[in-house]
């Protein structure tokens, strides 16, 4: 694989690391590894949307663990992108309840205005498209999850346009999850 | 102890034992084949599923049968248990129905294989298979990973079974290689191409029950059944390794050397690198004598072993039992000596 | 309609917060549990309400619980199953979402029950904003007194903490999620040792869904014998049912086990119908790993009986003619719906989230998917159908952990009960492929 991020060592945020030492409180002490999962999301939040692998040998260094043990799970757990991605990644599903209620045409829908392809990003690099199985809130199909929301019954046009307009205006993409939702723009709130 | 019956035939063994060692105590026939379970190797077993028996009695306090068949090889003894292999229909139409899930993805590039004659699952289609295939799909490929001039990993041919895995991890200190992805996209890998390089990495080759693992050293130099093993021992200066080896002989060369096997295939000592990649004269070792290969294998078809099935057991074979030997010996001695 | 245990205060304002929550009753049961009860008089409780595990596999909670090893000196965990990803399954978000703490009071009076000194609730990645609303509502209860050292100056102490998955629908199975927890990959373990004796760091642990662990609320509150006389026979209390796909009002309700199929369905108070009009074909009561059911047969029983929502009058007839309740994911398709597509929708799904360790489920998954595929996109021959039963049934029974049978059930079920539709499929590809083509036949009852 070639080398896609800077080739400066990847460092933890403060605010990142703070959280990082506060989830470690959670397990036994020699149990830390345990702590795998989460701070991957972490990561994949601090450094663009996804775990590179200079930034999952961050992780192996931050849990004292082996890097294969972080590959291992990275490449394991489909939430955790491997490659690039766009400003907004739109995760998709397309699970039986949804494909009853219009998935299919959903992701058509969005294929077509947001120029990108599923399993791929916009020209512009606004949206990367991304199927995913069951997000578990079948009674309000069809689905999108972007980040840490649910856009829920996108039936219609003008529920997608809406949700669209909305991640649009959206200036900084990296909402770290451990800021202070105060500091959030309103449409952020459920972050 | 705990007494169990196994096929018919009674033998006991030490609490804690697992149906597949009891039956290997058994031996011959009998015993269900194993592709992921490695005796050495904790933590392994379970994944395959070649192994899975019937226990139509669980101990003799509960007689109750378990509901599934069980992997033989995690599964252990309680006193009273029945356990039926060879003589359940229903064992051998899974057994059946396993061979090919395993294949129905595998290369079946025997021909061009190093581990062709000495291969796992080879043996296993060979003894439990059907000669045809339902599978019309495209078959799953992976790209090629380097991972050494070593070692040659070609994961097309893999089976999933970890134990290269679990041997990184107990027997060297820096495992670089692991499974990622998941489902039937799983694959052994180190991700970023990494080179397997420790001073007993070569055991990986040992344990791995396919083509997947090859070593790079030895590679088309040979069928297996056309080189002759022979078992040598020389003072190894590695700490952990003792220098007790098989070489394998074509003429006069020695062509390859591997750790010494047991008939399930199993290593009972590991070897260094040394000992493997770097001592391929006759003058480094000291000779024992041939090794045995002694156990149903397409490389015994060109062998000079004779089926071997514990006598004493032999007596003691229910007659259902015996048919069945008869029917499916443990040997299939054909081709060339047949 | 029927009493509601759990959702009762669901749509009081403020009801996510600690103070409102206590106001309308919240900590009640740790209270009770804590000050006037031992923790085996809270598990024979837990026995005597008769309650099943919600998340699918309707085992006896209290059995579950008295199963626990408790050696000296060992410590045990409670961890709580909200990896909620069964295709139709949609209770326990919207539980802990809106009720946060009825999940933690559970939480704190389960762990007390088994003697757990720390727990953890495993939510699914993608529920990180659940995730939040539960960290802050747990902070709350910190705050309160209700969780930390001396818990109510009882003595008891207990840490609570939240873990996040990353994606992985196998991380539902109980040792895969112990798995994960550790930091792993999620590959279900082999067993035995099961979790009651080797669980989490290899301690012994419980796993229960979180409907389960907030059933155990009310049920130290009003009892254990109060709790058993809702219900019918061994389907005590109340259950949330997930509904969706064709119904006019899709949603989570909370229901008293024994309503009729048909009134859940078609009343107002429930479902209100199936959308635009439209008539039921079939409907997946449990989940989409159950066998999928005619309409004939998810309403009557072969015997003609009006079909309960209970375990036991779901299942009746077995697999032959019944399904099962599992994890209440409740998915109704109407007269439209192109059977052969959703089985080939959901072995997808299965194959995407077979962890890949045992051979069966790894390549049979993938298998069955392929044919389905096939079938549905008119390439497919009469032989492909017996193929598909042929490759289940190796499948089925065979694995390490039962996603193998989720795999294999549905698709078995829909060749077993809708036979035609995939025959057609082979028999007329050109009309069975056309964009909203359904077969519109009778179904194959038994």
């Amino acid at each position: 694989m070639e080398p896609t991020t800077a080739p400066t060592k990847p460092q933890f945020s403060p605010a990142a690391q703070a959280e990082i030492k506060r989830l470690l409180t959670h397990y036994p002490e020699d149990r830390s590894k345990s702590a795998l999962l989460p701070i991957l999301h972490i990561a994949q939040a601090e450094f663009g949307g996804w775990v590179s692998p200079e930034v999952q040998d961050l992780v192996a260094e931050t849990l004292n663990i082996k890097p294969i043990e972080v590959y291992e799970v990275a490449t394991f757990y489909t939430q955790y992108n491997l490659k690039p991605v766009g400003k907004h990644v739109l995760e998709i599903c397309r699970t039986g309840p949804c494909m009853l209620r219009g998935s299919d045409e959903l992701t058509e829908h969005l294929e077509r205005i947001t120029g990108a392809k599923v399993g791929g990003t916009s020209p512009d690099g606004t949206f990367t498209l991304k199927e995913v199985e069951c997000l578990a809130a079948c009674g309000f199909a069809p689905i999108v999850q972007v980040r840490e929301k649910y856009y829920e019954q996108l039936d219609t046009p003008e529920a997608v346009d809406a949700m669209l307009n909305e991640l649009k205006s959206l200036l900084h993409r990296p909402i770290l999850p451990w800021e202070e939702n105060s500091t959030l723009p309103n449409s952020l709130k459920n972050y | 102890m705990a007494k169990i019956t196994f096929d018919g035939i009674e033998v006991e063994v030490p609490d804690g034992t697992t149906i597949l060692n009891a039956a290997r105590q058994i031996g011959g026939g009998v015993v269900p084949p194993a592709m992921c379970y490695y005796t050495p190797l904790k933590g392994s077993g379970g994944k395959c599923r070649a192994c899975l028996v019937k226990v139509s009695a669980g101990s003799a306090k509960d007689p109750r049968p378990m509901p599934k068949l069980v992997a033989s090889c995690i599964t252990t003894v309680q006193d009273g248990m029945v356990v039926e292999n060879t003589i359940n229909q229903q064992v051998l139409d899974v057994r059946k129905g396993i061979v090919e899930m395993l294949l129905i993805n595998h290369p079946l590039d025997c021909p061009v294989c190093d581990q062709a004659g000495e291969c796992s699952l080879q043996d296993f289609a060979f003894e439990h298979g059907v000669s045809t295939t339902r599978y019309e799909e495209e078959r799953r490929t992976f790209e090629k990973i380097d991972i050494g001039p070593l070692i040659q990993l070609h994961m097309t041919r893999c089976i999933l079974c970890y134990r290269c895995v679990y041997t990184a991890n107990q027997i060297t200190d820096n495992r670089v290689h692991g499974v990622l992805g998941r489902g039937d996209a799983a694959e052994i890998g180190t991700y970023i191409e990494n080179i397997i390089d420790n001073d007993f990495s070569g055991n990986v080759i040992d344990v791995c029950p396919v083509g997947a693992l090859t070593d790079k050293t030895f590679r088309f130099k040979q069928r297996v059944w056309f080189t002759k093993p022979v078992n040598a021992h020389r003072n190894c200066s590695h700490e952990k390794c003792e220098g007790r080896v098989t070489l394998w002989y074509k003429g006069k060369d020695v062509l390859r050397v591997t750790a010494r096997k047991d008939e399930y295939g199993e290593v009972k000592e590991w070897i260094c690198n040394e000992c493997r990649f770097d001592k391929k004269e006759t003058a480094d070792w000291v000779l024992e004598g041939p090794a045995h290969i002694n156990r149903a294998s397409v490389i015994a078809q060109n062998h000079y072993e004779l089926p071997v099935v514990n006598p004493q057991v032999i007596q003691d074979l229910p007659e259902s039992t015996t048919r069945e030997l008869e029917r499916n010996p443990p040997l299939k001695l054909g081709g060339l000596n047949g | 309609m029927g009493r509601k245990l759990l959702t009762e205060h669901i749509d009081v304002e403020g009801i996510n917060t600690f103070e409102v929550y206590r106001k309308h009753g919240g900590y009640r049961s740790v209270e009770k549990a804590l000050k006037t009860m031992t923790p085996d008089e809270v598990v024979e409780e837990v026995k005597k309400s008769g309650l099943r595990g919600r998340g699918g596999a309707g085992f006896p909670t209290g059995m579950k619980w008295s199963f626990l090893a408790k050696p000296e000196g060992v410590p045990r965990y409670l961890v709580c199953n909200a990896d909620e990803s069964e295709p139709g399954t949609f209770k326990d978000r919207h539980l802990m979402s809106r009720l946060p703490h009825l999940l933690i009071e559970g939480m704190i009076t389960g762990s007390y029950a088994l003697g757990a000194r720390t727990s953890y609730i495993y939510i699914r990645g993608e529920l990180l904003y659940v995730l939040r609303i539960l960290e802050k509502a747990i902070a709350e209860a910190y705050a309160a007194g209700f969780l930390g050292e001396n818990i109510l100056g009882s003595g008891y102490s207990l840490d609570l903490h939240v873990h996040p998955g990353a994606g992985a629908y196998i991380c539902g199975e109980e040792t895969a999620l112990l798995e994960s927890l550790e930091g792993k990959r999620g590959n279900p373990r082999n067993k035995p040792p099961f979790p009651a004796v080797q669980g989490l760091y290899a301690r012994p642990t419980v796993v229960n869904n979180v409907e389960t662990i907030a059933a155990v609320v009310p049920i130290i509150n009003e009892g254990g014998d109060e709790y058993a006389k809702l219900g019918v026979g061994k389907s005590t209390g109340t259950k949330l049912i997930s509904a969706c796909g064709h119904l006019n009002k899709p949603g989570i309700y909370e229901i008293e086990l024994g309503v009729p199929v048909e009134e859940f369905i078609y009343s107002d108070e429930y479902c209100g119908g199936i959308w635009k009009g439209r008539d039921l074909k079939a409907v997946v009561a449990g989940g989409s790993s159950v066998p999928i059911l005619p309409k004939e047969l998810i309403l009557k029983t072969a015997a003609g009986e009006n079909r309960l929502m209970t375990y036991e009058s779901l299942s009746d007839g077995g697999f032959v003619t019944g399904t099962m309740l599992g994890s209440g994911g409740f998915i109704a398709m109407d007269e439209t719906t192109c059977i052969v597509k959703n089985t080939w929708n959901f072995s997808r799904f299965y194959h995407h989230e077979s962890c890949g360790q045992c051979s069966p489920c790894r390549e049979g998954t993938g298998w069955l998917e392929k044919v389905l595929h096939r079938l549905e996109h008119g390439h497919g021959s009469m032989h492909d159908i017996d193929l598909l039963v042929s490759v289940a049934k190796q499948i089925e029974g065979n694995t390490i952990c039962p996603l193998g049978e989720a795999a294999a059930w549905p698709v078995a079920a829909a060749v077993r009960h809708f036979r035609h539709e995939f025959e057609w499929h082979v028999t007329n590809p050109k009309e069975a492929t056309a964009p909203g083509a359904a077969y519109r036949g009778t179904a194959v009852l038994a």
